[in-house]
């Protein structure tokens, strides 16, 4: 049995620990804002935060997930409304939109560490974020820009 | 590329009818018929505004779009298109998802950068025949004539008596009276646009997508939802000789373990053959396949190897094929210039390898079967989920997702047909297909690989006075018919025939390669090798000619002049009308001037800094690149910046127009470095991002800027989503070798720069 909390709610699973929680947040409990993009931690579509850092949920067994906090793309805002999300919209970041879950829970972990990061911080935590679209510079631009929105 | 879709509907017609395939007919037919644009598509374009909007009593406008969104913007720019028209205030109009219906809709397939420049004035007739009957009820109500009522921002103004109605209040009325003949239709000026051309429109799924709610296919949730993956044949046209079952089944939360039979090469959109795992959930379903023992009968492909593939196309390429087009003597010209150079370009299999991965659900009851899935084409897909499960087509209905990434690959709805087929074994319950990342890249339909061949003869200035281009690369056609050899009209017309060069002795052959996996199409598609190489072997004649590789461009470019596609033997066109859409070389100049200017072409750099630069029609726009590169002591590869001019004619949404420049910069990068799909033994040797490596943000430019040349809004419109990426690769290959001297013939980059002595 895996005691786990997604989003502030209490959870539990019975099931195999061994599957990843990425196939727990998405078919289990049908919350699928968490993308499935490669399955072996090499794109980020799949980023949660797991006590507060990001990992990647498809490499993340519900084992290791026991007794710990989840926070998803849904939980990031109660209202959506994330400094991050919001310059996301402000500046058009997404084209298809598949990655950008993970590229914001991504760039959410690095401002709660690195509150006005500079480009070189910028690139070194977001590489792991793979954009097919090509969305890179708008990215990193929305980044300063909800870092500056933060400071402000 | 529904231009091709056309050509497998003409091809299954004349196959079904003659039992034999002669593809010059079917494209013969529709020069014959001189049906251009959306005309030329299945089903041309609907502008009926019952089809399109409905306008509920509290006044909220919904307007249904019926393309696909895959990132290029279309459910922003379409109905953008109508409520502009329509004097809709945007913040009250919601956008619904047309499922796959042609005869309602018009054509739905979302491809070949079509959709804008094909819907563009169907959307705003459409917008306007509304607005036409919200004022003519209106005038009904208030008894004036119609003329004197107009509609402003979601008002209704009869401005002599100064009285006013929401959209609402007469909505009923309005959608009981006829609507207006096109003829009829007051279009507004540009000027008197409120959201077209503004580029101010934020996009419609923004905050579904920034807080996790946009439904994509892998998304699809239905209660008692069943998860399915597919062990499928690692060879193209492989069978299934016999599979064991049994461990797979001991699988805690394995259902049904069901064979999927293959088709015949061609195999068209048809599946693989392989074997499905059906469970509880994904990760069961993917546990279960790994348990699973097959034996593979693997067929002809089965001596595929890239290796060896490579050295028969570039021995194919250096010999005479199938002549395209002649002008003057080449052989003549060659011999007595004073100058020869000679190159070898190779381009290697892509695959599109879209974030998200192919994914479908289906559930069949009752004798119907409905999907929801992620597909650029909803009306093929409905047809051959009908055609293979025996249904009728009004038996089947295709609900469109979100496409999180397109590419061209979700044009061939083979996942969609296999949720139907395992839909079938579990009947009443959905069932979603998860294909993986390596389920992806192993099972696509791939870009094609290609050797162009380039010579030229240069006169004592060094002006080039013959030109001659071989290119062999097996064609996507050889999806439809067998035995395809040869590069169609569509391949052909991708900037290898229609090259707009002022050279007089000038020769493009096409020596035969034949297809031994699915070759598909991938954003911009052929114009990849052609451009690559054309570009490339332009900068290396300016180099050999001692002159400025923006200038002698421009020379061959020649003065600004309108080329009629069909005297340089492109038939195709884009399907677009040669009157209209000529190739004009003035507009070309204007935009490799632009992106030129604009990036400071020929500014003094230092050391291991180079600007490069090229430029490509295609999709009937214009597109120039510069980029400019820094390659360090150890072949490290910076891009400080790149530099892109389109010209596509107005732009509608000229927000979303940067942002497809932007990303086509990325993935023609992508492409250009590290894009490389290669077979041993008919098998694909890629399995994830490790080895198939896409462009990161580390290594992304540090500034893309666009430059868009302005448009009127009376002219023909030119495609968006593609043209981007064609011109990025040999634009930065240019640039590597202005940096190093080091020449790029074979993609991907990779490695060859730190080679370097």
């Amino acid at each position: 049995m895996v005691s786990v909390t997604v989003n502030g709610t209490a959870r539990s699973f019975d099931g195999d620990a061994d599957m990843p929680l990425l196939w727990y947040l998405r078919d289990v409990l049908q919350i699928t804002g968490t993308k499935f993009g490669c399955g072996q931690a090499l794109c980020g579509a799949c980023t949660v935060h797991l006590d507060g850092v990001a990992v990647r949920s498809c490499q993340t067994p519900m084992k290791a997930a026991s007794g710990k906090s989840v926070v998803t793309i849904e939980g990031l805002d109660a209202k959506g409304q994330h400094p991050l999300q919001v310059a996301w919209r402000e500046l058009g970041v997404p084209q298809c939109g598949y990655c950008q879950s993970g590229q914001i829970m991504q760039a959410a972990s690095l401002l709660k560490q690195s509150p006005l990061p500079s480009d070189a911080q910028i690139d070194a935590a977001m590489s792991g974020n793979i954009c097919r679209c090509g969305t890179y510079t708008r990215v990193k631009a929305a980044i300063k820009r909800a870092a500056s929105a933060k400071g402000a | 590329m529904g231009a091709n879709e056309l050509s497998r509907r003409e091809f299954l017609k004349v196959t079904a009818a003659a039992g034999g395939f002669v593809l010059s007919a079917g494209w013969t037919q529709v020069f014959a018929q001189e049906k251009y644009g959306s005309d030329s598509m299945p089903h041309g374009a609907v502008d009926n505004p019952l089809v399109f909007v409905s306008i509920a009593p509290n006044g909220i406008v919904t307007i249904t779009c019926h393309r696909a969104e895959m990132g290029q913007g279309v459910r922003t720019g379409m109905p953008m298109i109508v409520a502009d028209e329509l004097e809709a205030d945007w913040s009250k109009v919601r956008v619904v998802q047309a499922p796959g219906d042609e005869l309602r809709f018009g054509n739905q397939d979302t491809d070949g950068s079509r959709s804008t420049r094909h819907f563009f004035m169907p959307m705003r007739r459409c917008g306007a025949a509304a607005r036409a009957m919200l004022e003519a009820a209106a005038a009904a109500r208030w008894g004036v004539p119609a003329s004197e009522v107009q509609a402003r921002n979601h008002e209704l103004i009869h401005a002599a008596s100064g009285r006013k109605l929401g959209f609402g209040a007469v909505a009923a009325d309005a959608a009981k009276r006829p609507v207006p003949a096109a003829g009829e239709l007051r279009l507004k000026k540009a000027a008197e646009f409120r959201y077209i051309g503004k580029g101010k429109t934020r996009i419609v799924d923004a905050v579904a997508m920034t807080t996790g709610r946009a439904v994509y296919g892998q998304d699809v949730v239905l209660p008692d939802m069943h998860f399915a993956v597919v062990a499928r044949s690692p060879v193209y046209g492989g069978k299934v000789a016999s599979f064991d079952a049994s461990a797979a089944m001991k699988v805690p939360g394995v259902v049904k373990v069901v064979e999927i039979k293959d088709t015949a090469i061609p195999s068209a959109f048809q599946p693989l053959a392989g074997v499905a795992v059906i469970a509880q959930t994904t990760w069961a379903a993917m546990k279960g396949r790994d348990a699973l023992s097959i034996q593979w009968n693997d067929g002809a492909n089965s001596a595929y190897s890239s290796d060896s593939y490579r050295t028969a196309l570039m021995q194919a390429a250096n010999k005479p094929g199938k002549q395209i087009r002649s002008t003057g003597d080449v052989a003549a010209a060659m011999q007595s210039a004073a100058k020869q150079l000679k190159a070898d370009y190779y381009a290697p299999h892509l695959t599109q390898a879209p974030m998200e991965p192919p994914a479908a659900t289906a559930r069949i009851q009752g004798g119907r079967c409905e999907v929801w899935s992620c597909v650029q084409s909803p009306e093929a897909a409905r047809n051959d989920v009908a055609k293979r499960l025996g249904l009728k087509r009004e038996d089947v209905t295709v609900h469109v997702t979100l496409l999180g990434g397109g590419f061209g690959r979700k044009s061939k709805a083979d996942f969609a047909i296999e949720a139907a087929l395992l839909a079938k074994e579990l009947p009443g319950k959905p069932v979603k297909v998860v294909w993986t990342r390596t389920d992806d890249l192993q099972h696509s339909y791939y870009h094609t690989v290609s050797a162009e061949h380039l010579e030229g003869g240069l006169d004592k200035d060094g002006k080039p006075v013959a030109w001659l281009h071989r290119s062999a690369g097996p064609t996507l056609m050889a999806l439809f018919g067998p035995d395809e050899k040869l590069e169609s009209p569509i391949e052909l017309g991708m900037g290898l025939t229609n090259v707009p060069f002022a050279v007089p002795n000038l020769r493009i052959e096409n020596p035969e390669a034949a297809a031994h996996t699915r070759v598909g199409w991938y954003r911009a598609v052929s114009n990849i090798p052609h451009a690559f190489a054309i570009q490339s072997f332009v900068a290396e004649l300016a180099h050999a000619a001692g002159r400025d590789p923006k200038e002698y461009l421009l020379e061959l470019l020649g003065p600004p002049r309108q080329i009629d596609p069909r005297s340089v033997n492109d038939t195709w066109n884009h399907g677009e009308n040669p009157k209209l859409y000529p190739v004009d070389t003035g507009r070309l100049r204007t935009v490799t001037e632009t992106a030129a200017k604009a990036a400071g072409w020929g500014r003094k750099l230092p050391k291991g800094r180079g600007q490069g630069i090229a430029t490509h029609y295609s999709f009937v726009t214009y597109v120039a690149a510069v980029v400019e590169v820094v390659v360090d002591a150890k072949g490290q590869l910076q891009i400080p910046r790149v530099d892109m001019a389109i010209d596509c004619g107005a732009q509608i949404n000229p927000e979303r127009v940067r942002a497809q420049m932007e990303g086509a910069c990325i993935m023609g990068l992508s492409n250009a470095l590290s894009g490389e799909i290669t077979f041993k033994a008919g098998r694909v040797q890629q399995t994830n991002f490790h080895d198939y490596q896409v462009l990161r943000m580390n290594a992304a430019p540090r500034a893309i800027h666009v430059h868009m040349i302005p448009g009127d809004f009376d002219a023909p419109l030119g495609g968006v989503g593609e043209p981007g990426v064609p011109p990025i690769a040999p634009a930065l290959c240019n640039a590597i070798f202005a940096a190093t001297g080091k020449r790029i013939r074979s993609l991907p980059i990779r490695d060859q720069l730190s080679a370097r002595t």
